[in-house]
């Protein structure tokens, strides 16, 4: 078997005497649906800001296969860095430019490149055609996506206007702007109806189809979770206590002693366990 | 190091701990609300000022009235101030600031400096804008220390600046961590909403947040007004920008951050001034201000402030 | 909802017995210095004029407020937020007219009969402020970073003219480019140090800034003349001709030239020009930058900085480069400001004029060009205006200040014009 996308090995975070996230492997590859649960407070998130260059893990290997730049250990990276390196998020609560429309927030995504197109803004400032080119190729881009996920009608809208459910829409989108190689979501149902999740399940499986990137995905939403995902670990406590498919994953005792709590959770019918999934999210995010 | 030279350093930082005692003063008033409505109250530096001119005025109309016995003149003086003062800040709170809670951050910190411009020039027009000399009210001192060529003194009024600023500061630090008062202007330094809902009074205690620090500000100017002798109207702004930098050097929102930035700006100046140079001294306060919020930019005392992504 | 007026009554009483114990100290006592030192004098009738006035003031506010309080509820409830797509456009179409109305009304205000020397100078410095304000605006308006210390551009602008004109010999047409790249490499050099700072701290932080930069000035007389300012600087020319009556060695004169008859006023009119000019670039460049990557990163780093750094952006290339430009502006403006005058010194560059291009900037609304320049026309002429009550004005300006923030806290104009539209071909 090749190298994965993306290998964690041993990644440890502390803070102060606190070990948030300890020893922790996993990896991440392309074409695939990664997900990773625990219980709330078992270092999901902390995971997230470690692989995406927010916290300086205080030990361990993030290695990414860099299609064109060979091996790239993350953790060595500047933090905007691992988002140039086609590692790119969203997060738990939502962060949009909320004062920019979504258009705009989805061209905030294509800076990197828009910005060697500009030769630093010099091109740009005189209007060169170089540049013109450019900036419709990447309003064309934009728009792609604004259409794939049904935001034409509030494109030009600021997105801090927009419902709740848009805002995780427009967030998605201009993660998949950047042109990742894998995506990371952190908790993209919360806070969603059962409606609005199936259909972001949908999306996930459409994209991974599609482009073949990874997708790495926290979610409590379980029937989500259980239903696109390829491969699912789970952390208790800042460490991994099982991984494997969904299958396997559903029927670990420690999984079901630690996450489920109780084992009869996934006979409820899947609308009452989404709901519980979703008050467990509103309370991750307050 | 030579007696001579020793004694110039211990000069030098008796002024600095005089000067800090001031500015300490002045930077808890910025600190507490800043701690409870996170902004910058610009025309704090004013208040000051304003406690400075009703300082002025009292011991000028003492003299008048035949009271000249220190003791009762200066707790007159005292009292005048602080309560002429601390009207004004509740004022300035009620009129320029609590309309604009939960406005844009920047909002606030206009109104402010439009205070700031108003007050100034309020007492410009109404006190005059010359230079206000003051005769002393406290003469002489104590030599310390008496060597060859020098002497080592303290004067009167620089101890009796330190030991009040000092009580003060306890008494002050007593009242935020033991009474009721206190405790709920931490509540609502946590968390406002929170401390509304919990029958917390959140309007009064803004109000008396800003009651406080004008108390105290007042407190600040008397004492100046004492130990210079002479003021002007625009001694707040230059005042109020150190006492500011003290409070942030100290760490905003930390009582005794506030008091140890001042002391810090006050010997910082003073030493600056005696062994280096008296034009370049704010350089040298900001500069180091710079320095520390460069490495570490809570300041000395304020808690961490951990990035929430 | 009205309030009854027994309230009213209640609450003017409030507000004037406070006025009272607040004017006693200032209005009712003074001090005058004698020989035998301070007399304390006093004047009870303007205590009772203030009191009075009080009184009136806050019972006519209480009806005021009814009154706007009744019209917006009789008025029919207007829609939250209009979700047309064409709402933009008018905001955008309003702004363009306005922008160019203000344009022709500018490039014509000095040809026009009634403009005399007074109103040429008031128009130039109203556009040194906008200026000042457009360069400020991207620092905080668009990249939201806190500048309180923008006079420091201004003032490198203007030594930076002042000295090379007077050790190099070099004109303005040379050294308007060059103080506004030493203003930027300013602003670029003093970012780095605070890019980890935000909010408050970067303020008080730029404050500092703009202080050190002043008693640098004020002190450095080897260079700066200290207290006495550099004087003596050139006038601009005009390809090579001088405005001056006697013109200096080696050049022409524009009257003896173009053969009209000598003014003075000609001199105003043609520096009134350039800094037209200098305005109109500003506003295009920077109108063009909001929709380039350079920009759209500023106004993203305003909105959410973390969110830019998972997208790849280098937020401290776009703290950098906001305080450079913006910096940059402000040395251009200093530049201009050293050539009208002929004259610079430290007096000219206090922390009030930090405030004031702030209090522009906001008052504005943050980001709005067209705040500014609305901002800008009110707070350079409100004193003006004032001039009967000179020594009042500043008084009322502080209050108009205040006014004006708690009327609109967002500024006059709040209102952002997206810098792109998506047309809905396909969608």
């Amino acid at each position: 078997m090749s190298e994965p996308l993306l290998n964690v090995t041993g990644l440890t975070m502390r803070f102060g005497g606190l070990v948030a996230v300890d020893g922790v492997n996993l990896s991440a590859d392309t074409g695939r649906i990664t997900a990773l649960i625990g219980p709330n407070g078992a270092g999901k998130t902390t995971i997230f800001n470690c692989l995406t260059g927010f916290y300086k893990p205080t030990s361990g290997e993030l290695s990414l296969a860099h299609p064109t730049r060979g091996k790239v250990s993350l953790q060595t990276l500047p933090g905007y860095q691992v988002a140039r390196h086609g590692v790119v998020r969203t997060f738990q609560n939502i962060r949009l430019f909320p004062r920019m429309t979504v258009l705009e927030n989805l061209l905030v995504a294509q800076h990197v490149g828009l910005m060697q197109k500009s030769v630093l803004g010099i091109a740009g400032l005189l209007g060169l055609k170089g540049w013109r080119t450019a900036q419709k190729e990447a309003i064309e881009r934009a728009r792609f996506w604004i259409n794939r996920l049904d935001l034409a009608a509030v494109a030009n809208e600021e997105a801090g206007n927009l419902s709740y459910g848009m805002q995780r829409r427009v967030e998605i989108a201009r993660a998949m702007n950047t042109d990742p190689l894998l995506l990371c979501l952190d908790e993209p149902a919360a806070g969603l109806n059962p409606r609005e999740t199936a259909a972001l399940g949908e999306l996930l499986q459409g994209i991974r189809a599609e482009f073949g990137i990874g997708i790495l995905l926290i979610e409590h939403d379980m029937t989500l979770v259980m239903g696109i995902s390829d491969h699912i670990h789970v952390v208790e406590y800042g460490r991994k206590i099982a991984e494997g498919t969904p299958a396997q994953i559903r029927t670990d005792e420690r999984v079901i002693k630690a996450y489920l709590g109780e084992p009869d959770e996934e006979e409820l019918p899947p609308v009452v366990a989404a709901d519980i999934a979703d008050v467990a999210g509103e309370g991750d995010r307050v | 190091m030579d007696a001579s030279a020793l004694g110039t350093f211990l000069q030098y930082l008796i002024n600095g701990i005089t000067l800090g005692a001031i500015y300490g003063l002045i930077a808890i008033g910025y600190t507490m609300v800043y701690g409870i409505i996170r902004m910058i109250n610009f025309a704090h530096g004013e208040i000051y000022m304003i406690g400075a001119f009703v300082a002025v005025t009292t011991f000028s109309l003492l003299s008048a009235l035949g009271i000249v016995a220190v003791p009762l003149a200066l707790l007159l003086v005292l009292l005048v101030s602080i309560f002429f003062t601390a009207a004004y800040g509740w004022t300035v709170e009620r009129v320029a600031y609590r309309p604009l809670r939960g406005a844009p951050k920047l909002a606030p910190l206009i109104s402010a400096i439009g205070m700031s411009i108003f007050l100034q020039n309020y007492v410009m027009q109404t006190q005059g804008s010359r230079p206000k000399p003051l005769a002393p009210v406290m003469n002489g001192g104590i030599s310390l220390w008496q060597g060859d060529g020098f002497t080592l003194s303290i004067s009167y009024i620089q101890l009796f600046i330190i030991v009040l600023t000092f009580a003060l500061m306890y008494g002050f630090t007593q009242l935020i961590n033991r009474t009721a008062l206190g405790r709920a202007q931490r509540a609502c330094e946590q968390d406002r909403t929170m401390a509304g809902l919990l029958g917390i009074n959140v309007d009064r205690t803004i109000s008396l947040t800003f009651v406080m620090g004008a108390a105290l500000a007042a407190v600040a100017g008397v004492l100046v007004t004492m130990y210079y002798g002479v003021i002007d109207f625009y001694i707040g702004f230059l005042a109020g920008m150190k006492a500011f930098t003290a409070a942030v050097l100290g760490g905003i929102g930390s009582l005794p951050g506030a008091m140890l930035g001042g002391l810090l700006i006050g010997l910082i100046e003073a030493f600056f001034t005696g062994y280096i140079s008296g034009a370049y001294k704010d350089v040298a306060s900001f500069s180091v201000l710079i320095a520390v919020l460069v490495f570490r930019p809570t300041g000395l005392l304020g808690r961490p402030d951990i990035e929430k992504v | 909802m009205a309030t009854p007026i027994e309230t009213k009554l209640k609450d003017s009483v409030a507000a004037a017995g406070l006025a009272l114990v607040l004017s006693i100290p200032f209005i009712g006592l003074h001090t005058i210095s004698t020989d035998q030192g301070l007399v304390v004098e006093s004047r009870w009738s303007w205590v009772a004029w203030a009191v009075g006035l009080v009184f009136i003031g806050r019972l006519l506010l209480g009806f005021a407020r009814d009154a706007l309080a009744a019209r917006a509820a009789s008025r029919p409830k207007k829609q939250a937020k209009p979700v047309v797509a064409g709402a933009p456009t008018l905001a955008a179409r309003l702004t363009r007219a306005f922008m160019v109305a203000a344009l022709l009304f500018a490039v014509t205000l000095p040809f026009m009969p009634y403009s005399d020397r007074y109103i040429i100078d008031l128009g130039t410095t109203v556009l040194i402020y906008i200026l000042l304000a457009l360069g400020l605006n991207v620092t905080v308006g668009l990249a939201g970073l806190l500048d309180l210390g923008f006079v420091a551009f201004y003032a490198i602008g203007a030594y930076s003219f002042a000295l090379l004109s007077k050790f190099f010999g070099l004109d303005f047409w040379v050294c308007l480019p060059l103080s506004g790249l030493i203003a930027a490499l300013f602003g670029a050099v003093l970012s780095l140090p605070i890019l980890r700072l935000r909010g408050d701290y970067l303020a008080i932080v730029t404050l500092g800034f703009g202080e050190i930069t002043r008693i640098v000035i004020l002190n450095w007389q080897g260079l700066t003349g200290g207290p006495n300012g550099v004087s003596g600087i050139p006038r601009p020319g005009l390809f090579g001709l001088s405005f001056d009556r006697r013109p200096p060695e080696g050049m022409g004169s524009f009257h003896e030239v173009t053969g009209i008859s000598f003014s003075g006023e000609h001199r105003l009119m043609f520096l009134y020009l350039i800094v037209l000019a200098l305005v109109c670039l500003a506003v295009w460049v920077i109108n063009r930058l909001r929709a380039l990557p350079v920009g759209r990163a500023w106004e993203a780093l305003r909105e959410d900085e973390i969110a830019c750094r998972s997208l790849g952006i280098n937020p401290t290339a776009s703290k950098v480069s906001a305080y450079a430009i913006g910096g940059m502006m402000g040395g251009f403006a200093g530049c201009f400001f050293a050539a009208r005058q002929g004259f610079v010194s430290p007096e000219s560059f206090g922390f009030i004029e930090s405030a004031l291009i702030l209090a522009i900037v906001v008052l504005g609304g943050m980001g709005s060009q067209v705040g500014v320049v609305i901002a800008a026309l009110f707070i350079v002429m409100l004193p003006e205006l004032g001039r009967e009550f000179a020594d009042y004005r500043m008084i009322v300006f502080g209050l108009a200040m205040i006014t004006i923030m708690v009327w609109r806290p967002g500024g006059l104009l709040s209102t952002r014009v997206p810098t792109v539209k998506l047309d809905q071909k396909g969608a």
